[in-house]
């Protein structure tokens, strides 16, 4: 064989496997199917609604078997008051799973604090819950694969997996996750993803008698809930981590993290 | 190689087979990299169904008018109308076998939940009608004077 036939057939050889071999890297259908799959959950919660009645945290402990008494909670609400002193004051007494019906607001170790009608500028209340993040720091810290995103944007706790270590408590960033007190494991909102899945909708958002909660398709550019994250102005919390969380807030302000 | 070099190697070698043996046992054949990738999605797809077999206890206001049909339309036409039966029926679980009756919450702090005046200029609680709970008749029912399915005070 001539040197030039050498390197033209080898040329030939090396382009030819590295095109069939990408070619089978692109066309990896699971891939493309989780890039650009028709369903992607994501989570609206209008702040300006919201009047603090607790009925979705509830409402969610119901649904999802986390004890009453229990001092943890999937979701809470939280009250911001903020005073013409410049204040901030913020509490969510037990999760505000009984609701707000004191003007009274904890501040734990300095007690309860009355602020005057009058000096108060604004006040709101915001709840939360898990943000659902496409890059969800609690998953990637996982050491044993027991939390996970699903191929529809909701991350989930395997609990006959889960080994208990809580670095997922401590890397979630919106301090969304606790331990099950029952079930000894990290639990945290699967977006009811026994009801959504079969239709229907978030426990907390059914029971929103007001709409400040609200569950929707990213994907789908008629959803509703799509159509006001698209065209709407929205926050989300913290989005200086970088997990780009998939809960939506309608009237955030900087006070809120 | 002399004996003393094989006899660990060996152990070593039962080790890992025996390693292998059992996590090939133990973990599931579902278990791997889904959709999501080997950074967030490596699980056990089977849990995903595992979640969505979750019992509902929250059946949503639709599935109570299907027998209660008076209710959920004196209910609708107040304005009380956009509170879910659920909130305070609580949640129907398997109603009507099981629980055969559902216990109505009828507590003042149920009500005061929305119903407690707070300045809240920011927030819709500002534009609800609210009470003083300790000046607005302490230690009754809301229930006793207020109809809760038509909250409307011309009517009381």
């Amino acid at each position: 064989m001539k040197r030039r036939e050498f390197m033209k057939s080898a040329a030939v050889f090396v382009s030819g496997v590295a095109v069939s071999i990408s070619a089978l890297e692109l066309l990896d259908p699971q891939e493309v199917l989780a890039k650009n799959p028709d369903l992607r959950w994501g989570f609206l919660v209008d702040t300006y609604k919201c009047v603090g009645c607790g009925m979705c945290v509830k409402a969610c402990k119901i649904e999802n078997d986390i004890p009453l008494e229990a001092n943890v909670t999937r979701t809470w609400v939280e009250r911001y008051v903020m005073t013409k002193q410049g204040e901030v004051l913020k509490d969510s007494p037990d999760g505000a799973q009984h609701g707000y019906t004191s003007k009274l607001i904890d501040q734990n170790a300095s007690g309860m604090k009355k602020v005057a009608d009058e000096d108060i500028t604004q006040a709101f209340f915001v709840p939360k819950l898990c943000n659902h993040c496409e890059l969800a720091a609690c998953v990637q810290v996982c050491p044993v694969g027991a939390t996970y995103s699903t191929a529809d944007g909701v991350v989930l706790v395997d609990r006959k997996w889960c080994i208990g270590c809580g670095y997922c408590i401590m890397g979630c960033p919106y301090g969304v996750r606790f331990f099950h007190p029952v079930e000894h494991t990290a639990d945290k909102c699967t977006l009811c993803y026994h009801r959504i899945s079969k239709g229907g909708d978030t426990a907390c958002a059914q029971a929103c008698p007001f709409g400040a909660r609200k569950l929707g398709n990213l994907r789908d550019p008629n959803d509703p809930v799509a159509k006001i994250i698209l065209t709407q102005r929205v926050g989300v919390l913290r989005p200086e981590y970088g997990t780009k969380p998939q809960c939506y807030y309608i009237g955030l302000n900087e006070e809120v993290r | 190689m002399k004996k003393h070099v094989w006899r660990p190697l060996f152990v070593v070698i039962a080790l890992v087979v025996g390693i292998l043996l059992f996590r090939a046992f133990y973990v599931p054949a579902d278990f791997g990299v889904q959709e999501r990738g080997y950074t967030f999605g490596y699980h056990r797809l089977g849990n995903e169904q595992e979640w969505k077999n979750f019992p509902d206890k929250y059946k949503g206001s639709d599935y109570c008018a299907d027998c209660h049909e008076e209710n959920s339309a004196s209910l609708a036409n107040s304005g009380h109308g956009i509170i879910p039966c659920e909130d305070c029926h609580g949640a129907a679980f398997n109603h009507p076998e099981s629980p055969e009756k559902l216990v109505i919450d009828r507590s003042r702090n149920l009500c005061m939940r929305c119903h407690v005046q707070l300045t809240m200029p920011s927030s819709q609680r500002n534009d609800l009608p609210g009470i003083d709970p300790q000046q607005h008749n302490v230690g009754m029912e809301c229930a006793d004077c207020h109809n809760p399915h038509n909250p409307s005070l011309e009517d009381m």
